[in-house]
């Protein structure tokens, strides 16, 4: 158990390791969605409550179950079901009681599954040996990052939309070239918090 | 053969995972710092892909529509375990290196659209091919950002030093911002040197 306090964690995986400008995860949905800042923002709200819960979920799984029996290998197998079925349980409570949510958020859900960042959490936090408290620090954090990044490339992406660009770079090529310039931006934060 | 040549072009150019159909570009970019760590995942990716879809294939009349999703995250998941553990055994180096980006083969959207688009309407052994063939164009792509990276970077290729101890290493390159930069340029290139079909059509529909 390595002893960092949570908060430096949770900080951390806001600016400085955040999710998709350093770590690279979550850019399919990144590049997918984030045409619209409202639609950013809502699957962010998403990804950051899944996460929030998966960690936690795997991180009881992983230490009370797994390891006990000697089965650690299996955290991918088990990791990704976990998360297929809460995403799936989620799915279904919100369109049960939250019919508005459920119109907001609803079609984002299932995409989530497949969101590299959510299993990626899960992963670093078996890697870095993370405790209960730390991992939770890890996953909202993380969720955060990972909205504030998608949330200002929709905005970038309003202006640029009208912009006279190279025909190949249109879609996906300026989308990677802003994210390059804000990871750039990003990488400013390096001194103020570190976690590896 | 026919269909093996052009399963062999979709993989390569037409259809590229990477810089043409954005797919799996998550760990493109996060292990492309070095070549090395390129070329094991890109192997190992190609391994991953070719057996699941494989496996995908010879099961596919017996998997019911509406669990194809689940059954084919399994698939993988195992073959990706038996990745996990083959590196863990023997590169226990490299495994470490590339961290948690082994297991997230398990999302990298390559194998699981091969699976889905491919795999699931055609036979065993040319679900393999195309399986292979898409990993290999995932690999090439990998293996050309890596070469820029990792040269300007570190002045290496593969580890050996080539650019000598005049050049002073352009450490952006090997950060985060270098390889969003590379994958772009990569795209915008691609995007000249193989015209997409459809666009070459409608040129030629005006003209």
């Amino acid at each position: 158990m390595i002893d960092i306090n949570p908060w430096i964690i949770f900080f951390a995986s806001i600016f400085t390791n955040n999710m998709i400008l350093a770590n690279f995860l979550g850019m399919c949905s990144f590049i997918a969605v984030s045409n619209e800042i409202k639609t950013s923002l809502s699957l962010g709200q998403a990804v950051t409550f899944v996460l929030a819960a998966t960690s936690v979920l795997n991180y009881f799984i992983y230490h009370y179950l797994l390891v006990p029996i000697g089965l650690e290998y299996l955290r991918f197998i088990v990791f990704i079901i976990v998360i297929a079925a809460f995403v799936q349980l989620v799915e279904m409570i919100i369109e049960r009681y939250f019919e508005t949510l459920y119109y907001s958020l609803g079609i984002f859900l299932p995409l989530i599954t497949v969101n590299c960042a959510i299993l990626g959490v899960s992963l670093f936090m078996i890697i870095r040996d993370y405790s209960l408290i730390q991992s939770f620090a890890f996953g909202v954090g993380s969720g955060l990052g990972w909205t504030l990044a998608i949330v200002a490339m929709a905005g970038i992406r309003k202006k640029i939309r009208t912009a006279k660009i190279p025909k190949g770079l249109e879609g996906p090529g300026i989308t990677l070239i802003v994210t390059g310039i804000m990871a750039l931006a990003f990488l400013g934060f390096s001194g103020i918090v570190q976690i590896q | 053969m026919t269909e093996i040549i052009r399963v062999f072009k979709a993989g390569i150019y037409k259809d590229n995972p990477v810089f043409r159909q954005i797919l799996g570009i998550c760990s493109s970019l996060a292990v492309t710092n070095l070549l090395t760590n390129s070329l094991v995942m890109g192997v190992g990716l190609m391994f991953v892909t070719a057996f699941s879809s494989f496996t995908v294939s010879l099961l596919r009349s017996y998997t019911p529509k509406h669990i194809r999703m689940m059954v084919q995250t399994l698939i993988i998941s195992a073959y990706v375990i038996m990745l996990d553990l083959f590196l863990k055994a023997y590169m226990p180096d490299m495994s470490k290196a590339l961290g948690p980006y082994v297991g997230l083969i398990i999302t990298n959207c390559i194998i699981m659209g091969r699976a889905e688009a491919f795999a699931q309407k055609n036979k065993p052994f040319i679900s393999f091919f195309d399986g292979l063939i898409m990993g290999l164009g995932y690999t090439l792509v990998l293996l050309f950002i890596a070469f820029f990276r990792e040269l300007l970077g570190f002045g290496t290729l593969f580890g050996v030093t080539v650019l000598g101890s005049g050049w002073v290493n352009w450490t952006l390159m090997i950060m985060p911002p270098g390889a969003f930069f590379m994958l772009g340029i990569v795209i915008w290139a691609t995007y000249k040197l193989f015209p997409h079909e459809d666009d070459a059509g409608k040129a030629g529909a005006k003209a």
